[in-house]
């Protein structure tokens, strides 16, 4: 009997988890994928936005800021990229120049710190790629970008080594109601749970019926984007938005915190959550846009597209709270933007109520809140990376030419808790694969090093989801070696 | 470390250039080869057809690799496997690291640019559609079957025509898989004849051309592709759409040169062929660094890479010798009508010995043509080419003593049509 069980483990769910394994308290997070963060974590802007944008009498309003100032502290102990970098929304006329002003004044409503209203000569000076016909800009210099799944998985391996259970490739069935809590039917056994906290995403909405009437829906809303080179990742310094006029919210232009270019995304109301396809059409739409902001893009560096789910209620506003039919059962829903900026606010937020429903938590002796820090080969000293190989020689083999990381680097991940088991596993943790050959070089020895570290035959090795296989089968000359050998074996007993 | 010469890239292109350079007098090199064995790219091209212009034989790629391979050996030529170059940094000092010497900062007098180039990505050109497993560049496919031991499909669609693709089309048929079709964006292909015929026609693979990829289906594994053809702008034409259920996507839609190591060490690059800007010699915007092979311009027979890799390599042992020199008067080249690019871009008659080689693609196919050569707008030579295709590289032969010229001259190849 678990006290917690986490559907979920999305950036909300691994939020809410680590925030729970700083307490007594026997916790298991579930979720349907292969992976940590393989929903909408994996795939939005990465941006954690300042807090000028949302209504202050919403929790966006009052979650984001506060989850944006809890930002640097909480990726310092769990050794995950940000970069407060700060952003613009530029205005190329007079009347966004309005709703540039409008969006300042309620920024200062919500508190937000050292906002400035910038010139056309201020934003050139800053920005000397955008376009000349920008007038001025909102400056909000907390703004800041980050790696969403990184960041999931670090949270994830921190509640693991503080105690917390995590198990993958579980999807909910259903769910049952009784005196001592929940028993949630899955896929891979039953989990019995007294308290549920649902972080389902997008479906967020059928988890909550499993215990109740239909209370809210989530509807998903598609964002596709562009991933440009390393070598273009220096034409903006900032996040850079567009103004929101009647025509829509326009598409940024950001710089990643790996030093790539970021494009997109659009908005477009789809029926099926499972719909991640990109479309030719929407590709060259975030282009087009992105000329506003500037035109020296080169999407000729383009290194992929990929599209995301936004999970958008139906009630306008993040929906967390205790479900009104079903005691202990609390929805952490709609988490749609700036649901990333606003997580660690959330779980506070969440585990808060929990708190309300239990009494007081008692707080976890020898709650260890930094995880072990991450070798990045690459970011460290000529003398740091002897020193390095001299201890561990994996790290002196390269296995991705692109981004250059190294097989100690590979292994390491494998082997963390809430390691990565796949091949896109892998490539969301260290970035094999995330280069501009997309994996051509380094996927086969990602494989392979997949297949030797977790003892499994290389042809079970997967890219993503459980049926996602690369290999088929053994060439026939592989093959007849095979027979070959057999026979041999044969004659020798 | 100290070595006269280091060679980054012990594919066909770095040995060549390496055993060339120990033959023209320099003893002290250094092969740098990131792979964990020397060969390159044709240790995994296992078929035939590899040599006929160097060896007047046809070899597998491992055979051709073989020989340059023993020969290196027989020569006591150092090289380094499983080694990772990081930086060409100031002074050519290189950086690098492997599991046994662990990090190395390495002084050469001279360096001989050999990477070689990478694939083309789904992502480069954008297709959109669902990302599943299944999705492969054909150079991948071809290390898993032919090196690994591995099959990658089982029903397969090529995009692209490039000559991996077209070899890759064949292989899959060999080992039992179906190839359902190769669709070319262009209206012609960009492989050799010879591949069309060996491993598409002889295997009754149809290959559309003007034809290009539109959609990918399938979450976890490619469950299907949808193929359209383009109109003269190569945006796909409505309603020509064709489905294919397959589950293997394998995409050959071109080579680029791998210069991250030469742009970050500050070399010029020519922006058509994503490669060095280099002159006579071989050598790049910086002295004493040269390239050869794809890292310059992607070559469509491993025989061409041979000569010009050994250009580079002798051409290097003169700079260690002091041999170069670098006064005297230098020419441009300019590719007129008809001509993508040239290499060498830019020319010093000094260091020719006898004859200068230039290496072009022209940008269409075209048939009954003339070639002219102009140096300082003299015309030197005219040949007829009856018929001339980007997929198949061209080379010119120039005597030293047409290499005449005045200040800023510039050497200029074009296309007439023949009799105009």
């Amino acid at each position: 009997m678990y006290d917690v069980a986490v559907i979920g483990a999305g950036i909300i769910g691994t939020f809410i988890t680590r925030e729970l394994s700083k307490f007594d308290l026997k916790t298991i997070m579930i979720d349907k994928e292969t992976d940590i963060a393989n929903g909408t974590t994996k795939a939005n802007s990465a941006i954690v936005h300042a807090g000028y944008d949302a209504k202050p009498n919403t929790l966006k309003g009052k979650l984001n800021a506060k989850g944006n100032a809890m930002y640097g502290d909480i990726c310092e102990e769990l050794d995950v990229h940000f970069k407060r970098i700060g952003s613009f929304v530029i205005a190329t006329n007079e009347e966004e120049m309005e709703s540039v002003k409008a969006l300042y004044e309620r920024g200062c409503k919500n508190n937000i710190p050292d906002m400035k209203i910038l010139s056309q000569e201020e934003v050139r000076e800053m920005e000397p790629n955008l376009n000349e016909d920008i007038i001025g800009a909102l400056y909000a210099p907390t703004a800041g970008i980050v790696s969403p799944w990184e960041l999931a998985v670090a949270l994830a391996e921190n509640a693991a080594d503080n105690g917390a259970k995590i198990q993958l490739e579980t999807e909910v069935i259903s769910i049952d109601k009784n005196e001592d809590g929940y028993v949630i039917h899955t896929n891979n056994g039953e989990i019995k749970a007294k308290y549920i906290f649902n972080c389902a995403g997008v479906y967020a909405d059928k988890i909550n019926e499993m215990v109740g009437s239909k209370t809210f829906t989530i509807h998903p809303r598609r964002g596709q984007y562009n991933i440009l080179d390393k070598s273009v990742g220096e034409i903006v310094n900032h996040v850079i938005f567009q103004a929101p006029t009647k025509l829509g919210k326009g598409v940024l232009v950001a710089p990643t915190v790996h030093g790539n270019l970021l494009i997109g995304p659009d908005a477009e109301d789809i029926d099926d959550k499972e719909n991640t396809a990109t479309t030719s059409e929407r590709i060259e739409f975030i282009r087009e846009k992105s000329r506003k902001t500037t035109n020296k893009v080169p999407f000729n560096t383009t290194i992929t597209s990929f599209a995301g789910l936004r999970a958008v209620p139906s009630t306008g506003d993040f929906i967390i709270e205790e479900s009104k039919e079903a005691k202990g059962f609390i929805n952490v829903a709609g988490i749609e933007s700036p649901g990333l900026s606003a997580a660690p606010a959330i779980a506070e937020y969440a585990v808060d109520i929990l708190k309300g429903i239990i009494g007081e938590l008692k707080e976890k002796e020898g709650f260890n809140p930094r995880r072990r820090p991450v070798i990045r080969f690459m970011e460290l000293s000529d003398e740091e990376k002897a020193e390095i190989i001299k201890k561990d020689p994996r790290y002196g083999r390269i296995i991705c030419r692109c981004e250059n990381i190294t097989e100690g680097e590979i292994v390491d991940a494998i082997h963390r808790n809430a390691g990565g088991r796949t091949v896109d596993g892998i490539k969301r943790r260290v970035r094999p694969g995330m280069g501009r050959c997309q994996g051509g070089f380094c996927g086969p020895r990602v494989m392979e090093i997949l297949a030797r570290e977790l003892k499994m035959d290389i042809k079970d090795v997967v890219k993503d989801s459980k049926a996602s296989y690369i290999l088929t089968e053994e060439t026939k000359q592989n093959n007849q070696k095979v027979v070959e050998e057999n026979i041999e074996a044969d004659k020798v007993s | 470390m100290k070595y006269d010469i280091v060679v980054i890239g012990g594919g066909p292109a770095g040995l060549a250039a390496a055993i060339e350079a120990k033959k023209n007098g320099v003893d002290n090199i250094l092969v740098i080869e990131r792979d964990r064995e020397l060969g390159g790219i044709l240790q995994q091209c296992i078929h035939n057809g590899f040599g006929l212009h160097v060896f007047k034989e046809e070899l597998t790629g491992p055979e051709y690799a073989e020989k340059f391979i023993t020969e290196l050996k027989n020569m006591g030529i150092e090289y380094k496997l499983d080694t990772m170059v990081l930086e060409i940094g100031e002074n050519k000092v290189i950086s690098a690291i492997n599991t046994v010497d662990g990090f190395m900062s390495i002084k050469a007098g001279a360096v001989i640019l050999a990477m070689g180039c990478r694939e083309r990505t789904r992502g480069a050109i954008n297709i959109p559609g669902t990302r599943p497993a299944g999705v492969f560049t054909a150079g991948t496919a071809q290390r898993f079957v032919n090196m690994e031991g591995y099959m990658v499909g089982k029903r397969v669609v090529i995009l692209g025509s490039g000559d991996i693709g077209l070899i890759m089309a064949r292989r899959m048929t060999l080992e039992g898989a179906k190839v359902l079709a190769v669709a070319e964006l262009m209206p012609f292909s960009g492989g050799l004849t010879r591949n069309i015929v060996q491993c598409l026609e002889d295997y009754d693979i149809p290959l559309f051309l003007s034809h290009t990829l539109v959609e990918i289906k399938g979450k976890d594994r490619v469950e299907g592709v949808v193929i359209a053809k383009v109109d003269e702008n190569r945006k796909p034409i409505k309603g020509t759409e064709k489905h294919y259920d397959c589950d293997t996507l394998l995409l050959s839609v071109g080579l680029i040169p791998e210069n991250e190591l030469s742009k970050n060490a500050g070399i010029k690059l020519d922006s058509i062929t994503s490669g060095p800007i280099v002159n006579e010699s071989m050598e790049t915007s910086i002295e004493g660094v040269f390239a050869c092979g794809n890292v310059v311009h992607v070559h469509d027979l491993v025989d061409f890479v041979t000569a010009e890799s050994k250009r580079a390599g002798k051409n290097a042992a003169r700079y260690i010798k002091k041999e170069i020199k670098s006064e005297g008067k230098t020419a441009k080249t300019k590719p007129g009508d008809g001509i993508r690019y040239i290499v060498p871009h830019m020319v010093r008659p000094e260091n020719v010995e006898d004859t200068l080689d230039l290496f072009m693609r022209v940008d269409n196919v075209y048939k009954d043509m003339e070639m002219v050569v102009k140096v300082d707008g003299k015309e030197i030579k005219r040949m007829k080419k009856k018929h001339l295709a980007p997929g198949e590289m061209e080379s010119v032969k120039i005597k030293k003593e047409d290499l005449v010229f005045g200040e800023d001259a510039i050497i200029t190849v074009h296309l007439e049509k023949e009799g105009a």
